[in-house]
């Protein structure tokens, strides 16, 4: 399987948040989108999930499912973490793995390998919000598809949820998962290419950014 | 269960746990129709001849109570993302979700509406011919209402803009249900040529409504 992108741009608002941007992403291999606030990653990982248009370029998915678009084969895991308050947090995780469901339930082990085991039956309301972005992590293991779309997947975890986080990363790759994550700090994860969207900035800086997007690009 | 049975239930929990907007729209229906003898005094032959337009009137603004709520908390949660990445069609889960409103709001208002119809001096038969009308209108309410509930749904306060993008649409809905309750209650009027207006209305919404909504989703999210 063999996510690629090529020349992509996005403009939001009228204004060019980034151009130009390549970037190819095999199975098993992770690229981890930096940038400055406002560079495009957010609205990089919401164009390959299909929710915006982009302005220019192409994507596209060889060796997925046909039948499918790209955003019906990935998880998107974004800032807001989709958790209703007033259903419990199983009730949450069920209601999701249901909803994509190919009727492979492996919720109550989802819910366990996040750490959320002891409070399964708490209203979700009572989470932290760590809490509550573990929970939605538990939906990328309750329900199996192949591209991970991760915007600042760590952000509001603990120390030990961030290892946590990278085994589950490292294990979705080892099964041949890919994932695309927007991040700030490092992802923990062994030979993730980088894919950096500050284009704008010095030429000094422009070389090393075309170094690391062709890095991404010849794998 | 399938995605779509997921969506039905999972918003017909929400609706009846703390929070939820079930009760909202038949405590809104009884207090309007309630108010209305106060209101007009104590007349009978006048409350019976404008009983079933009152009825039906807090009917309609009920039921667009909660529906600003429709598609809003999914957007601002971050659900109606997810809901796109899904792979059963947005316009039958904006179908399941509007199925799934009409059953914890328009229900409970048609199951109180034979009983607060006594305070307007409708009687047994005329009740049941009530009923029957707000049966078959309301879910064409509830299915024109999701059109407005998807435009207004990035907007803050979108509830007074719903309510003015859905009442212009409703009116032929209401035109209807008041002239076939009015057959039934007062008159020589047959109750049939209104009533199957009625239902075509019905029948029209339920394909426009979830179409409509989908592409005004779909616009928003960008």
């Amino acid at each position: 399987m063999r996510l690629s992108a090529v020349d992509l741009a996005c403009r939001r608002g009228g204004r060019d948040v980034f151009a130009g941007i390549d970037f190819s992403l095999t199975a098993g291999q992770a690229v981890a989108v930096t940038g400055r606030n406002g560079a495009g990653k957010s609205s990089l990982l919401r164009i390959v999930a299909g929710f915006l248009r982009p302005a220019a370029g192409r994507l596209w998915l060889e060796g997925g499912d046909r039948e499918l678009t790209i955003a019906e084969q990935a998880h998107y895991l974004g800032h807001q973490d989709a958790v209703k308050p007033s259903l419990t947090v199983i009730e949450n995780l069920r209601f999701w793995a249901a909803f994509f469901g190919n009727g492979a339930t492996k919720v109550e082990e989802a819910i366990e390998s996040v750490g959320l085991g002891g409070i399964a039956a708490l209203p979700a309301a009572y989470l932290s919000a760590g809490q509550r972005r573990r929970l939605s992590i538990a939906r990328l293991l309750a329900v199996k598809r192949p591209i991970w779309l991760l915007d600042e997947p760590a952000s509001t975890l603990d120390a030990a949820g961030r290892d946590r986080l990278a085994g589950l990363m490292q294990s979705h790759l080892a099964e041949g998962g890919l994932i695309l994550a927007a991040t700030h700090g490092p992802l923990g994860l062994n030979g993730a290419e980088e894919l950096s969207l500050d284009q704008t900035n010095s030429s000094s800086l422009a070389g090393k950014v075309w170094e690391a997007q062709s890095g991404a690009w010849q794998r | 269960m399938s995605a779509l049975t997921a969506v039905l239930v999972r918003d017909m929990r929400i609706a009846v746990r703390v929070g939820g907007g079930a009760l909202i729209g038949v405590l809104f229906f009884v207090v309007v129709v309630t108010m209305t003898p106060f209101a007009v005094g104590p007349d009978l032959a006048l409350l019976k001849r404008i009983g079933p337009a009152i009825l039906w009137l807090a009917a309609l603004l009920a039921s667009l109570l909660a529906l600003d709520r429709l598609f809003a908390s999914d957007h601002e949660d971050g659900s109606l993302d997810l809901i796109l990445t899904g792979r059963a069609p947005l316009e039958l889960v904006i179908a399941a979700k509007a199925v799934a409103h009409w059953l914890t709001t328009a229900v409970p208002l048609i199951i109180a509406a034979p009983l607060i119809g006594l305070l307007l001096d409708i009687e047994a038969p005329a009740q049941a011919g009530l009923v029957l009308t707000l049966l078959v209108g309301t879910p064409a309410l509830t299915f024109i209402g999701t059109i407005g509930a998807a435009v207004a749904v990035a907007l803050r306060r979108g509830g007074l803009l719903l309510a003015i993008i859905v009442l212009p649409l409703t009116v032929p809905v209401l035109i209807f249900g008041v002239a076939a309750a009015n057959a039934m209650v007062a008159g020589p009027v047959p109750f049939g040529t209104p009533f199957t207006a009625l239902c075509a209305l019905t029948l029209a919404s339920l394909v426009i409504g979830p179409f409509a909504a989908a592409a005004a989703l779909r616009l928003d999210i960008e």
